[in-house]
């Protein structure tokens, strides 16, 4: 892995998230009221919302859409829906955010 | 021969490593301790008590000078050690000695971080680690009217907080997260040691950001926040967190990560060098209590005299004693994918437990209020108990494990007559039963006829089951919708006991109304935000997280991730400037569409969410503020062209239009609120078919509500006629004010009109002018806080965040 680091924590706003534009396309970073760090495909699979600007609680964001709502961590729909989002490992050194880099850089897309 | 030990630092490692080592071998080493302060070790966890008063110095002295004496160690106090030469195998101390070692152990522990704040090098600015600090907040105590500030809410500064406090000074927490103690505790359990804290008389700010320290004669004078609140203080503790004190290690080569690496043995990257304490890192980890550090000094004496030792890092518990409130916290109390939750509120004895399951596994514990099963949940966490047999009653804790499982119906039934039920009125079982037999059946009558259940509401439940148990299948306990899975109030409850009780924060409705998550979901976040700002427009602050993306963003989504920029059109009359601005930005933006709305004004659709700040910066330049198109809240005022130039025109339907526009807007409303004014019954205004509509004619005003023109369409009701403009705006002040105030998240005036009767309302807002008054003047207070433009605030001070965070295409191009 290559950790890049794409910010402070404290730029993603609690219970929120800011995105990252890579050459896969918008990834969303997400910050749990637990103040954990989340990194998922921001394209919702229903009608292509984007999830970084839903409602995020407990573990879970909610697409501002039409409300399907995502586990962060494991990028399932929750309840009925049916559907699956992109999640990318993420850690937190000295309150700076990494993401990892090898999926989502330009060599990776190439 | 004796080898030669120094050791340098005489802190609580240290201190238990030497006992392991002389009791195992009392002549193995001649052992020389230096120490920075000027003392040997004590405990220094127990400086808080010598804060408070409980304690004195001398009764936490964990090794006097006899036990060094008697035990041959060397000691040197007072005294730094400020290079390792480990070639040479020589310490340097700061008298310029130079000592030789055969062994060397480093104990520094760490050093308290301090924010580098301008102003942080004041005098009386402390952090709080040591017996100075200790002494500087004690004799600050003697000080008449003294005032401290602590920067940091989690365990050291509260403590500080407490002590302080304790010995009568005036004391201010300042924390930058949004609750107390984030890393041990979660939301609800921190609200409820802000209440604690509170109550005893200490100010607590949460996500509170300081910005600079203020001083005069070179001594602090107060703490500058961000929000540019000042805050005077004579003392400013600073408990931000610490460092592991590696400096002397990294210079003299030793490898370091954020502490001093040491193997399983507790021995650096040099061999006849050892480390322990807070100032290492072992296997990525480094230590802040000292558990730990215990199980470090049995390693290190084995080491250091040649035994098989290894170290392990355990799973540790904290339980916590902030100032009589008991605390605890235990393993990893996150929420995810597969874990559930079992929470257990009582909101009248101040507990909260929160247990977090995976596979039938206890994985978290916090508990606040009722400590006493903590070490059980521990050992259930820790030996990966299954705990799926007794999951029912689990959280009670292990007294109710092997008992049958409680039904409440059963409870309720064998409660005796005399049994409370409603607490705050005082009603017992019996009393409930009788007014049943008398023919109150149902819970509307029991609350008329008896109060049971009539004030805060929490019994609800128990008289709901009396009923029930009376009545047998008689009584159909009633299905109100709840708000959502959260909770099993209704908004109408869950608005009432926000009142009642006072609740001012999202953390106070989950905890007090025993909400079933943690933080609510995307139901009820928006709802409960709402009411709070409405409830307590001075108090609240409206928390752009629970709020969905159109009202976060200011701008309403696309279904393309695009957004819609309306600027208002005060009753819908606009200028050549402005038009020319709009067409300006349109072009500028690259807007492909400008639609003229139905509400009399222009849509800038089609905007990138990075472009919004500056669009919405040039159009602020032309004096256009947000139309709040996205907003539950103030929509346009329709207005006619009225008696300035149509022929039938009664009264100035525009003029009136905009000042109403100019009086409401900004205002957040339980849905949207949209009004109408037209200049004669011919309605050119469509007056009628608006949440408020008002028809001019010849003698005055007539103001008419409730209607409606979406999925459902309907006429307005007359709810007063009026002479003047003012005596209108007052009315119309006072009727929004009591929609804010009593109606049900997104319920539109018509709707909420069904449920509490028009006679109802006019008997309100109309009949009883004392009243009226008070509700505008209600809504003239909240205004104050609301009646601006977000898109300025936004464009001024939040136009980074509508930008990606990072950008890794140009990372990669690089
Ligand atoms: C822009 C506009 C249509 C237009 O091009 O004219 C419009 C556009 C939308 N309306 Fe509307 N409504 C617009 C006037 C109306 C009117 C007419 C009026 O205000 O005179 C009505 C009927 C009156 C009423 O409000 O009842 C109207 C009844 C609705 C409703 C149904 C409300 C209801 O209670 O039945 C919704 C859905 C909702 O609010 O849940 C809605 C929702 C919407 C939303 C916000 C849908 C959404 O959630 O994304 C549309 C946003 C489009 C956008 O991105 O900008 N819009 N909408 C009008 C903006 C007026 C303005 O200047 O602010
Ligand atoms: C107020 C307070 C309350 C606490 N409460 C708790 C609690 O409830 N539970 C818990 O588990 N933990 C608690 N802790 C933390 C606990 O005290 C520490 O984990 C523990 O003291 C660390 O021990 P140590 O030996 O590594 O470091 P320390 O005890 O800090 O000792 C290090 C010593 O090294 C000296 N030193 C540093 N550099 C040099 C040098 N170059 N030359 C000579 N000497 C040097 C320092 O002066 C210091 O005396 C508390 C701490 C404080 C301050
Ligand atoms: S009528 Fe329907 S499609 Fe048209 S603007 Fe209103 S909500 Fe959108
Ligand atoms: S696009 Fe996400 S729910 Fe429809």
């Amino acid at each position: 892995m290559s950790w890049i680091d794409i910010g402070s924590i404290d730029d993603i706003p609690l219970r929120g998230a800011r995105i990252v534009k890579t050459e896969q396309g918008c990834v969303a970073v997400f910050r749990t009221d637990d103040n954990e760090v989340f990194a998922t495909s921001d394209r919702c699979p229903h009608k292509g919302g984007p999830l970084s600007e839903g409602i995020v609680h407990g573990r879970k964001v909610t697409c501002p859409l039409h409300n399907w709502v995502f586990s962060l961590e494991t990028g399932q729909a929750q309840g009925a829906d049916e559907g699956q989002i992109a999640t990318y490992p993420t850690r937190i050194l000295d309150g700076r955010v990494m993401l990892d880099g090898t999926l989502l850089t330009a060599e990776a897309a190439a | 021969m004796t080898e030669k030990l120094i050791i340098i630092g005489a802190g609580m490692a240290s201190g238990r490593a030497l006992e392991h080592l002389f009791e195992q071998a009392p002549d193995a080493y001649d052992v020389t301790l230096f120490n920075a302060e000027p003392r040997g070790t004590y405990n220094r966890i127990m400086l808080s008590p010598v804060l408070s008063g409980d304690k004195t110095f001398d009764e936490i002295v964990t090794h006097t000078a006899e036990w060094y004496e008697e035990n041959g160690v060397t000691c040197r106090f007072g005294e730094k050690v400020i290079a390792i030469d480990k070639t040479a195998k020589t310490v340097t101390s700061q008298n310029g000695d130079v000592l030789p070692y055969d062994k060397l152990v480093i104990a520094t522990g760490s050093a308290p971080f301090i924010i580098p704040l301008p102003g942080h090098d004041l005098d009386g600015v402390i952090a709080y680690r040591d017996l100075e600090d200790t002494n500087a907040m004690i004799a600050l105590g003697d000080k008449p009217d003294a005032k401290a500030v602590v920067i940091g809410g989690g365990l050291l500064g509260l403590e500080a907080a407490a002590g302080l406090k304790a010995r009568g000074v005036d004391v201010t927490v300042v924390h930058i997260m949004g609750h107390l103690m984030e890393r041990q505790l979660d939301e609800a359990a921190g609200y409820l040691l802000r209440k604690a804290l509170v109550d005893k008389g200490i100010t607590v700010k949460c996500s509170a950001n300081s910005k600079e320290i203020l001083g005069e004669n070179d001594h602090v004078k107060a703490l500058l926040l961000d929000d540019g609140t000042e805050l005077p203080c004579d003392l400013l503790v600073m408990a931000v967190g610490i460092r592991p004190a590696i400096g002397l290690a990294a210079d003299a080569g030793l490898a370091c990560g954020r502490g001093i690496h040491v193997d399983d043995q507790m021995v650096t990257s040099d061999a006849d060098i050892l480390s322990l304490g807070e100032c290492v890192e072992h296997d990525g980890n480094i230590f802040g209590l000292v558990a730990p550090l215990y199980d470090q000094a049995k390693v290190l004496a084995k080491t250091l005299l040649g035994e098989e030792a290894a170290f392990k890092n355990k799973e540790v518990s904290t339980k916590l004693k902030v100032t009589g409130c008991d605390l605890f916290s235990a393993g990893d109390f996150a929420e995810g994918e597969g874990r559930e939750d079992i929470v257990f509120r009582d909101p009248a004895r101040g507990v909260y437990k929160r247990l977090v399951i995976e596979d039938n596994r206890i994985v978290g514990a916090v508990m606040y209020g009722d400590t006493a099963d903590g070490n059980w949940f521990f050992g259930l966490i820790k030996d990966g108990t299954d705990i799926s047999e007794m999951r029912d009653t689990l959280i009670f804790g292990p007294a109710y494990q092997g008992g049958a499982a409680v039904d409440p119906m059963a409870a309720v039934a064998a409660l005796p007559a005399d049994a409370e039920i409603c607490g705050c009125n005082g009603i017992c079982k019996g009393q409930i039963v009788d007014a049943i037999n008398n023919g109150a059946t149902d819970l509307g009558a029991i609350r008329a006829t008896t109060k049971a259940s009539a004030s805060c509401g929490t019994c609800t439940g128990l008289v709901e089951q009396v009923l029930a148990t009376t009545l047998g299948d008689d009584f159909v306990m009633p299905a109100a919708a709840s708000v959502c899975g959260c909770t099993d109030l209704t908004h109408e409850d869950v608005r009432r006991l926000i009142k009642a009780r006072e609740l001012q924060s999202q953390p106070a409705v989950w905890q007090e109304l025993g909400w079933s998550t943690p933080n609510g979901c995307h139901v009820c976040r928006p709802a409960i935000n709402y009411y709070l700002l409405a409830d307590w427009p001075l108090d609240y602050a409206d928390d752009p997280q629970s709020r969905f993306v159109n009202e976060r963003n200011h701008a309403n989504i696309q279904k393309d991730g695009t957004y819609s920029v309306v600027p208002r059109m005060w009753g819908g009359i606009t200028t050549p400037e402005e038009l020319r601005a709009i067409a300006d930005a349109a072009d500028k933006y690259a807007v492909p569409t400008v639609k003229v709305t139905g509400g009399q004004r222009i849509d800038l659709l089609g905007v990138k969410k990075e472009d919004l700040p500056a669009i919405w910066y040039d159009l602020n330049q032309a004096g256009l503020v947000s139309g709040h198109a996205y907003s539950k809240g103030l929509r346009t005022v329709k207005t006619c062209v009225g008696s300035d130039h149509c022929r039938f025109g009664t009264q100035d339907s525009t003029g009136l239009g905009i000042k109403l526009e100019k009086h409401l807007w900004g205002s957040w409303t339980p849905h949207k609120l949209k009004l109408g004014v037209s200049g004669c019954p011919r309605n050119c205004a469509e007056a009628t078919c608006k949440d408020i509509g008002v028809i001019c004619v010849d003698s005055g005003y007539e103001i008419s509500i409730a209607g409606a023109a979406g999925m459902e369409v309907k006429e307005t009701e007359l709810l007063c006629k009026v002479a003047t403009e003012e005596e209108a705006i007052e009315v119309i002040s006072a009727m929004t004010q009591i929609y804010r105030e009593q109606a049900k998240y997104l319920d539109r005036i018509f709707k909420w009109v069904a449920k509490v009767g028009l006679d109802w309302v006019r008997e309100q807002v109309v009949d009883d002018l004392e009243n009226r008054k008070a509700l505008a003047a209600r809504f003239e207070i909240s205004q104050s806080v609301y009646r601006t433009d977000p898109w300025a605030e936004h464009a001024r001070e939040k136009a980074a965040t509508y930008h990606p965070i990072a950008n890794l295409k140009l990372e990669a191009a690089e």
